[in-house]
């Protein structure tokens, strides 16, 4: 039977026909759908959400020494995050076939930079695969479970946004299962200690050298022959567009890139007269095929920022063929349009603090998630973002470094569990005093309300412990700790006042839940009284979606707003109610 | 260059919430009863607070790309009106144009950072040849159900397609829930109605 699955769920699918036993992760764009459509078969696969993605990278680690067949999935960035264990891992080797899946985001739909993950297989001398489309996402799991068992290798899946996020019609087949032996003890293979290492060290290499042979004669990597006079070595998702727009041209698909099917590389480049390496990002493959001393075009034509698309493919073929490049810019009239970028819902509890930091001159060191937001206009009240617990450590930076003003570092719940919790023990220890403010909504929300250590719930649907941040917090040191509804405004901004006023770290949980996966913390909408109103539009500074205003009226939608009375504080005439 | 014969490519855009997803759901399962291979794309993630939501459907005895080429798509169809222009670029020179009369007004016009452009359907009937501009917002609170605009602009754009009539159905029985299932066939209907 064949069902219109997208990326992730295919490789969802492909972790249960290909017995996986355990699959674990952290959410991240556009990854997080693998994980949630695994779910759907928790009788056979254990999942979870762990707190990061290192910890769940070792946690499949030691899944898949016991001989169970695991799977770890994560964002690029989660891959930097866990990087030690993957560097490692190399060395140790699998037992179970041990595959993490990692999905670019060239373009940057939902991401804060657009690393290119194939370097990461390059630096661990370890396979990586990807895939064109959901069938092939499947079957990329399947054939990457059974590279990890052959060869005793972590290997990489990796997607980007347009293969995880693109539907196409897969063939379903049925599991088959994989049952583990157990855990056999064998230090020399297991314990990377200096002695054990160097001979690991040796297995990597030659390890390596096998690979490059098996990965020339993979089904993963395939030649169409076509007209000879221009072959293209596509790679990924590269392959549709150039299918689509160089239909006459021979071409060399790779779907297992790393390490370099070198022998099918020179069979294709001595096949045709011009080559033309087309790949999304990084220069990965080009580079080695000019260090097998074949010379081919590649980002000298081929935009290496952002992604491709069938647009930049016509461009390219323009440019080859010396013809007028394709005009398909965005019509005039589109530039009347007023933008649309993602904004904080009606009612988010986030808005509030935002406002409320609005009211003081100080700088805030921000994080990674629905929060972000609170760096657009009007709101405008986040100076820096860096990465995930980014915004703890960075606000005890400016504080060592002599910053005057107050600074304030700004998490989620999620992001305080995924790496907040180190910087924040460096506050307690090294002594700085900013002040950190958790945006509690108890749950994932930016990537789709996903569960976290915090949310009382297990991926698995099971109730779990719910962790304090506020022992947390007392852990590391911190004595004012704080929990507030950020809803309740003029409270917020009490507490913020007297903070600054105290030269010790402060730690405030704004706790209040997200109205879009909690649809119960949702109050009747309120009215503008028109004969009230001043049009003085202190209202409209909160930047709420569910306040329109247009010529000189201003008035509340009552189908997008959810009470949460930010607006009713905010007017100093008690027109809102 | 057009898209190449073999293949059909529709463009949705408007904002999220509007249950633009749901719609490119219907179609693409319309078009896998009529034995054709399909790719469609979704924005997931960020976008999806507040903004710009696009989905694009592709279908055809063998689709490649999963993404619409400019100037190429059979339908542009806009759940929000000034949206449409956002996409324009998108449709081919002979392509139907379903555009929603039904305004949202953004944060940005609201908090006096960017205007609403004025007379939106001068600019679209300017724009496209082959317009169907009309309120299915309204359409589907007839109806009895606000959130089934989505399928009256489906109805809609389906006459701009080569698909059998009678898939329609069946693709929307196999893809809403079953208490909506009714609503949604005359939402369907409706819009498929405004279509000459």
């Amino acid at each position: 039977m064949k069902e219109l699955l997208s990326g992730n769920e295919a490789i969802a699918r492909g972790a249960y026909e290909a017995g996986v036993r355990v699959a674990v992760g952290y959410p991240g764009t556009p990854s997080t759908e693998i994980l949630e459509n695994v779910q759907r078969y928790k009788d056979k696969i254990y999942c979870e959400w762990s707190p990061n993605e290192k910890v769940a990278f070792e946690t499949a680690a030691g899944a898949c020494l016991t001989g169970a067949r695991s799977i770890v999935t994560m964002k690029h960035v989660g891959l930097n995050v866990a990087a030690d264990p993957l560097m490692t891992l190399t060395y140790v080797g699998t037992e179970g076939g041990f595959v993490a899946i990692v999905a670019d985001d060239p373009g940057m739909h939902s991401s804060q930079n657009e690393q290119d993950t194939r370097n990461y297989a390059r630096f661990a001398k370890i396979p990586i695969l990807e895939p064109s489309d959901s069938e092939e996402a499947r079957d990329f799991l399947v054939t990457g479970l059974d590279i990890s068992e052959k060869f005793k290798t972590p290997v990489i899946l990796r997607t980007t946004t347009r293969v995880s996020h693109s539907r196409s019609l897969v063939e379903l087949k049925e599991r088959i299962e994989h049952v583990p032996q157990g855990f056999k003890k064998n230090p020399p293979q297991y314990v990377p200690i200096p002695a054990w290492a160097r001979p690991m060290r040796q297995r990597v290499e030659k390890r390596l050298l096998a690979l490059t042979e098996e990965s020339s004669n993979s089904p993963l990597n395939r030649i169409e022959w076509g007209e000879r006079q221009l072959g293209i070595i596509a790679v990924g998702i590269a392959y549709q567009y150039a299918k689509e727009i160089f239909p006459e041209a021979s071409i060399l698909k790779l779907g297992w890139c790393y390490p370099y099917p070198d022998k099918l590389i020179r069979e294709f480049a001595a096949g045709v007269k011009r080559l033309l390496v087309v790949e999304e990002l990084d220069d990965f493959v080009e580079e080695h095929v000019k260090a097998l001393g074949i010379p081919c075009d590649g980002k000298n034509i081929v935009p290496n920022i952002g992604e491709l698309s069938p647009l930049r493919l016509m461009e390219i073929r323009a440019k080859i063929e010396g013809t007028a490049i394709p005009e398909h810019k965005p019509i005039k009239d589109a530039s009347l349009l007023p933008p649309r970028p993602p904004v904080l819902c009606p009612s988010c509890p986030h808005r509030s603090i935002f406002a409320a930091l609005g009211r003081f001159d100080v700088v805030v060191t921000g994080d990674i998630g629905c929060y972000s937001l609170g760096v657009s206009a009007p709101l405008n009240r986040m100076d820096t973002i860096l990465c995930m617990g980014g915004g703890i450590s960075m606000a005890h930076g400016m504080k060592i470094a002599g910053e005057t003003k107050r600074v304030v570092g700004i998490v989620g719940d999620s992001t305080f569990f995924h790496s907040g919790i180190t910087g924040l023990l460096d506050i307690g220890y090294n002594k700085s005093a900013p002040v950190i403010i958790v945006a509690d909504n108890r749950i994932t929300a930016m990537t789709g309300h996903q569960d976290n250590p915090g949310s009382g719930k297990t991926l698995m649907g099971d109730s779990a412990y719910q962790a304090s941040i506020t022992d947390f917090a007392k852990a590391c040191g911190i004595k004012r700790i704080f929990t507030i509804d950020p809803h309740n405004f003029n409270a917020m901004v009490a507490l913020l006042k007297e903070s600054f006023e105290t030269p010790e770290p402060t730690v405030i949980i704004a706790l209040s839940p997200c109205v879009v996966d909690d649809r119960s913390a949702l109050r009747p909408a309120l009215k503008i009284d028109p004969t009230i109103c001043k049009h003085c539009k202190m209202c409209l500074k909160v930047g709420c979606p569910a306040i329109e205003s247009m010529d000189n009226t201003i008035k509340i939608n009552p189908l997008l707003c959810g009470g949460c009375k930010l607006c009713q504080q905010i007017c100093k005439f008690g027109a809102i109610s | 260059m057009n898209d190449n014969n073999s293949c059909t490519s529709v463009f949705l855009i408007g904002v999220g919430g509007q249950g633009i997803l749901l719609a490119s759901a219907i179609l693409s399962q319309a078009a896998m009863l009529c034995g054709c291979d399909v790719k469609t794309n979704e924005v997931h993630g960020m976008a999806q607070r507040g903004g710009t939501v696009i989905a694009q459907v592709r279908y055809g005895k063998k689709v490649y790309s999963p993404l619409v080429t400019e100037g190429s798509a059979r339908v542009l169809c806009s759940f929000e009106a000034a949206e449409a222009l956002r996409a324009a670029h998108y449709l081919a020179p002979d392509g139907l144009a379903v555009v929603n009369q039904y305004q949202i007004i953004p944060v940005s016009v609201s908090s006096g950072m960017a205007t609403y452009p004025e007379h939106v359907e001068e600019l679209l009937k300017k724009q496209f040849p082959r317009l169907c501009y009309f309120d299915a917002t309204q359409k589907a609170i007839e109806i009895g159900n606000p959130r089934t605009a989505n399928v009256v602009l489906l109805g809609a754009l389906s006459k701009g397609l080569e698909l059998e009539e009678s898939v329609w159905e069946e693709a929307i029985r196999k893809t809403v829930k079953p208490q909506f299932i009714e609503i949604n066939l005359k939402a369907f209907a409706a819009g498929r109605a405004t279509v000459q």
